[in-house]
């Protein structure tokens, strides 16, 4: 049940890997049959990736992931002079290299959704990047990147728009919702493709410093010897994500409802975090009373439930989520959330498992010791 | 039994971990984390994470992290903070201890269905042959005399004794070295950490608390003469007993003596410095006393020990502290003060002025 964290790999994206792990292994540069051969694997992957997101292949750059796309974005066009504006609820890839350049960070109502007046009185012809995730990786909530967009438009006409996509591509029409934005970032692992590998759609004439050096792979955006097996990878995964979108959305939301309403109704003291309607389908957020996430998240791992609580930090203690905190939780209310997140693979079974163990793990957790 | 072992990344903990194992206990591997400031690799930077989830990897036992942070700093940094801004030495390690490894963390292992916690700590818990019942514990010394932490223990009450085990205690540092150098752990010949874990060495003690509250520049008055013969930069960095450090062109006594810091006054902004004899006291007054089994009656002949290595003095307990048998020289107030009968630990105070 932590599907927002990774998903297991698409049998497709592993069969069309495979190859370019033996036959096809050519570095996609040289001037031979074998490059040639591997470079035309990573350039019809480009063109799956920059039509299933609704851009020009000259405008899809591979990278290692969605942190890689994030800080590529941002550092790329934060190095210029100018006011960089981003929300209180991005990912840490977005948030610190948003810091790193000292940027305007704009707050978010109680549901997770941006305040937009407050982002309207930031914005400024002075201002050179947006940053505004599309999906949050935590309490699912989407973004209204359009009337973002609009703002930013009208306001902040010399600004680019970056959007931080890894959460949504699973469940949105993000080749629809990001044709407003300049640059958009996508993480492979996120829909059933390979970890590290990613992309950042750069939009013809919204130039980007390179903040790698190197070859000029990626037309000189992003240098070092490409990823072919990857992108194969990913490009597959985004093919089967977005043939079977409907049916897996349906699946899925029906799902969380049951997971959701099932442990609402079977307790008291738990609440739910964002409203569901502004939430994408495979986000189910909890709050326990009484309750550590910390501790939670223990016992159902040996209950045989993987969930998570917060962001995990790199030494992987829980800290409390900024996120949760952004929308007014206490931090006692933070420390006692719990992410369960479905994802295309997640079986009736997983959830029925849920349903019949957070009970148990939380009267346990509730009771005093010894 | 189900035993969490406390796993701070060292060399102690990853073998106090693999003897749980041994002896057929379910184990579950735990880290604090417990400071979110800066420090060296300390006990809880995120490569000592990566080295307890490592250990625990090879010994094929679950692993998670704990984030104390805020507890740790309640009850351990702050209170560390606020005991210098009185002028006292305080010893965080056992506010740790008592606070967090044996209260918090010990707390959440029973809330998850363990028996028992395990730590690496040089001491033992062996149960009291001589009681009746047979549930009553001791906690002793380690057997290795100079890794011995049972000091910083002293605060553990009988709750907490029963629920804990510390399988290193039974062994040299040498031995442990060795045994996790046979079975592979990485962490073999991992240095041993020294220092307070919240305080690095690029910024220092006097640097931390220097951050964190006013500090009082004080004049050192001779006990004897009450002339002012010195000033130092800090009242609250000063501890008593303290003899270097104590200013420049501070010469030796009247008669060539050395001089030590006698008593720290934070509100006059003295310190007052005196012979080491006059360090010496009959009585040494304690405060939150703490008992391993049962409070002690007046009278009783025991152990003192001021410091985590220094000499066990001779003493008999009285009414708010104890009676040196011959004059000792007293407990920076603020320090610990643990008593024994020979190794097994009695209980514990904080030394008062």
């Amino acid at each position: 049940m932590d599907n927002a964290a990774t998903t297991p790999l698409r049998p497709e994206a592993l069969s069309a890997m495979l190859p370019a792990f033996s036959d096809r292994f050519g570095n996609p540069s040289g001037v031979h049959s074998v490059s040639r051969d591997a470079r035309r694997a990573l350039e019809d992957s480009r063109e799956t990736v920059a039509n299933l997101l609704g851009a020009a292949p000259s405008e899809v750059v591979f990278t290692s992931g969605g942190t890689e796309s994030d800080n590529m974005a941002i550092l790329g066009v934060g190095g210029r002079r100018g006011k960089v504006v981003t929300t209180a609820v991005e990912h840490a890839a977005v948030r610190e290299s948003c810091n790193s350049l000292g940027a305007v960070v704009v707050p978010v109502s109680s549901d997770g959704v941006v305040n937009l007046d407050a982002l309207a009185s930031e914005l400024s012809s002075d201002v050179s990047l947006v940053s505004v995730m599309l999906v949050n990786n935590e309490v699912g909530v989407v973004q209204p990147l359009a009337e973002v967009a609009a703002l930013v438009r009208e306001k902040a006409p010399g600004a680019l728009l970056h959007t931080d996509a890894v959460q949504a591509f699973a469940w949105l029409d993000v080749a629809d919702l990001v044709r407003v934005a300049d640059l958009v970032s996508v993480s492979a692992h996120k829909f059933g493709g390979p970890k590290g590998t990613g992309a950042l759609v750069v939009r013809d004439g919204a130039s980007i410093r390179p903040v790698m050096f190197g070859g000029g792979h990626e037309r000189g955006r992003r240098p070092g010897t490409q990823n072919v097996a990857g992108a194969l990878g990913m490009a597959a995964a985004m093919a089967a994500t977005v043939a079977t979108r409907d049916e897996t959305l349906k699946r899925v939301s029906a799902l969380r409802d049951r997971l959701a309403d099932g442990i609402l109704s079977s307790m008291d003291g738990v609440v739910e975090t964002g409203a569901r309607d502004l939430k994408v389908a495979g986000n189910c957020h909890l709050r326990f009373d009484g309750v550590e996430g910390e501790a939670l998240l223990v016992l159902l791992d040996e209950m045989g439930v993987s969930a998570s609580a917060g962001s995990a930090c790199s030494s992987g203690a829980t800290e409390a989520s900024h996120v949760l905190l952004a929308m007014g939780l206490t931090r006692e209310e933070a420390s006692s959330s719990v992410r369960l997140s479905l994802g295309y693979a997640t079986s009736r079974d997983e959830v029925d498992l849920s349903l019949e163990v957070i009970p148990k793990a939380v009267s346990q957790l509730r009771r005093s010791p010894g | 039994m189900k035993v969490l072992v406390a796993m701070s990344g060292g060399v102690d903990s990853s073998v106090a971990a693999a003897l749980c194992l041994e002896a057929g206990h379910e184990v579950v591997g735990a880290t604090m984390k417990l400071w979110g400031g800066v420090s060296d690799s300390g006990c809880c930077s995120v490569a000592d994470v990566e080295d307890a989830r490592r250990v625990a990897d090879k010994l094929g036992i679950p692993h998670y992290v704990f984030n104390f942070t805020s507890e740790f700093n309640e009850w351990v940094v702050d209170p560390y903070v606020a005991e210098h801004g009185r002028g006292r030495t305080p010893n965080p390690c056992v506010e740790c201890n008592r606070r967090i490894k044996f209260d918090r963390f010990l707390d959440r292992a029973i809330k998850l269905g363990f028996d028992a916690v395990a730590t690496g700590h040089h001491a033992r818990v062996v149960r009291d042959e001589s009681d009746p019942g047979g549930g009553r514990h001791l906690l002793m010394r380690g057997r290795d005399p100079l890794k011995d932490q049972s000091y910083v223990l002293a605060v553990l009450s009988q709750y907490q004794l029963r629920r804990c085990l510390l399988p290193v205690g039974e062994m040299t540092k040498g031995e442990v070295r060795d045994y996790a150098g046979n079975i592979g752990l990485g962490t073999a010949l991992k240095p041993d950490s020294l220092d307070l874990c919240f305080i690095s060495s690029t910024v220092g003690r006097d640097g931390f608390l220097a951050e964190r509250m006013r500090l009082h520049p004080a004049d050192l008055v001779d006990v004897r003469t009450r002339d002012v013969i010195g000033r130092v930069p800090a009242a609250e960095m000063v501890t008593v007993g303290q003899r270097r450090g104590l200013g420049r062109g501070l010469g030796p006594g009247r008669e060539g003596e050395r001089r030590y810091a006698l008593k720290v006054d934070i509100a006059s902004r003295q310190v007052l410095v005196g012979s080491s004899e006059d360090l010496l006291a009959d009585f040494q007054p304690l405060e939150r006393l703490s008992w391993t089994s049962h409070p002690l009656a007046s009278g009783s002949a025991v152990l003192a020990q001021t410091s985590a290595h220094g000499p066990a003095l001779q003493c008999v307990v009285e009414a708010g502290g104890v009676r040196f048998v011959k004059p000792e020289r007293r407990a920076a107030p603020g320090q610990t003060v643990a008593l024994y009968d020979r190794d097994v630990v009695l209980g514990s105070g904080i030394a008062s002025s």
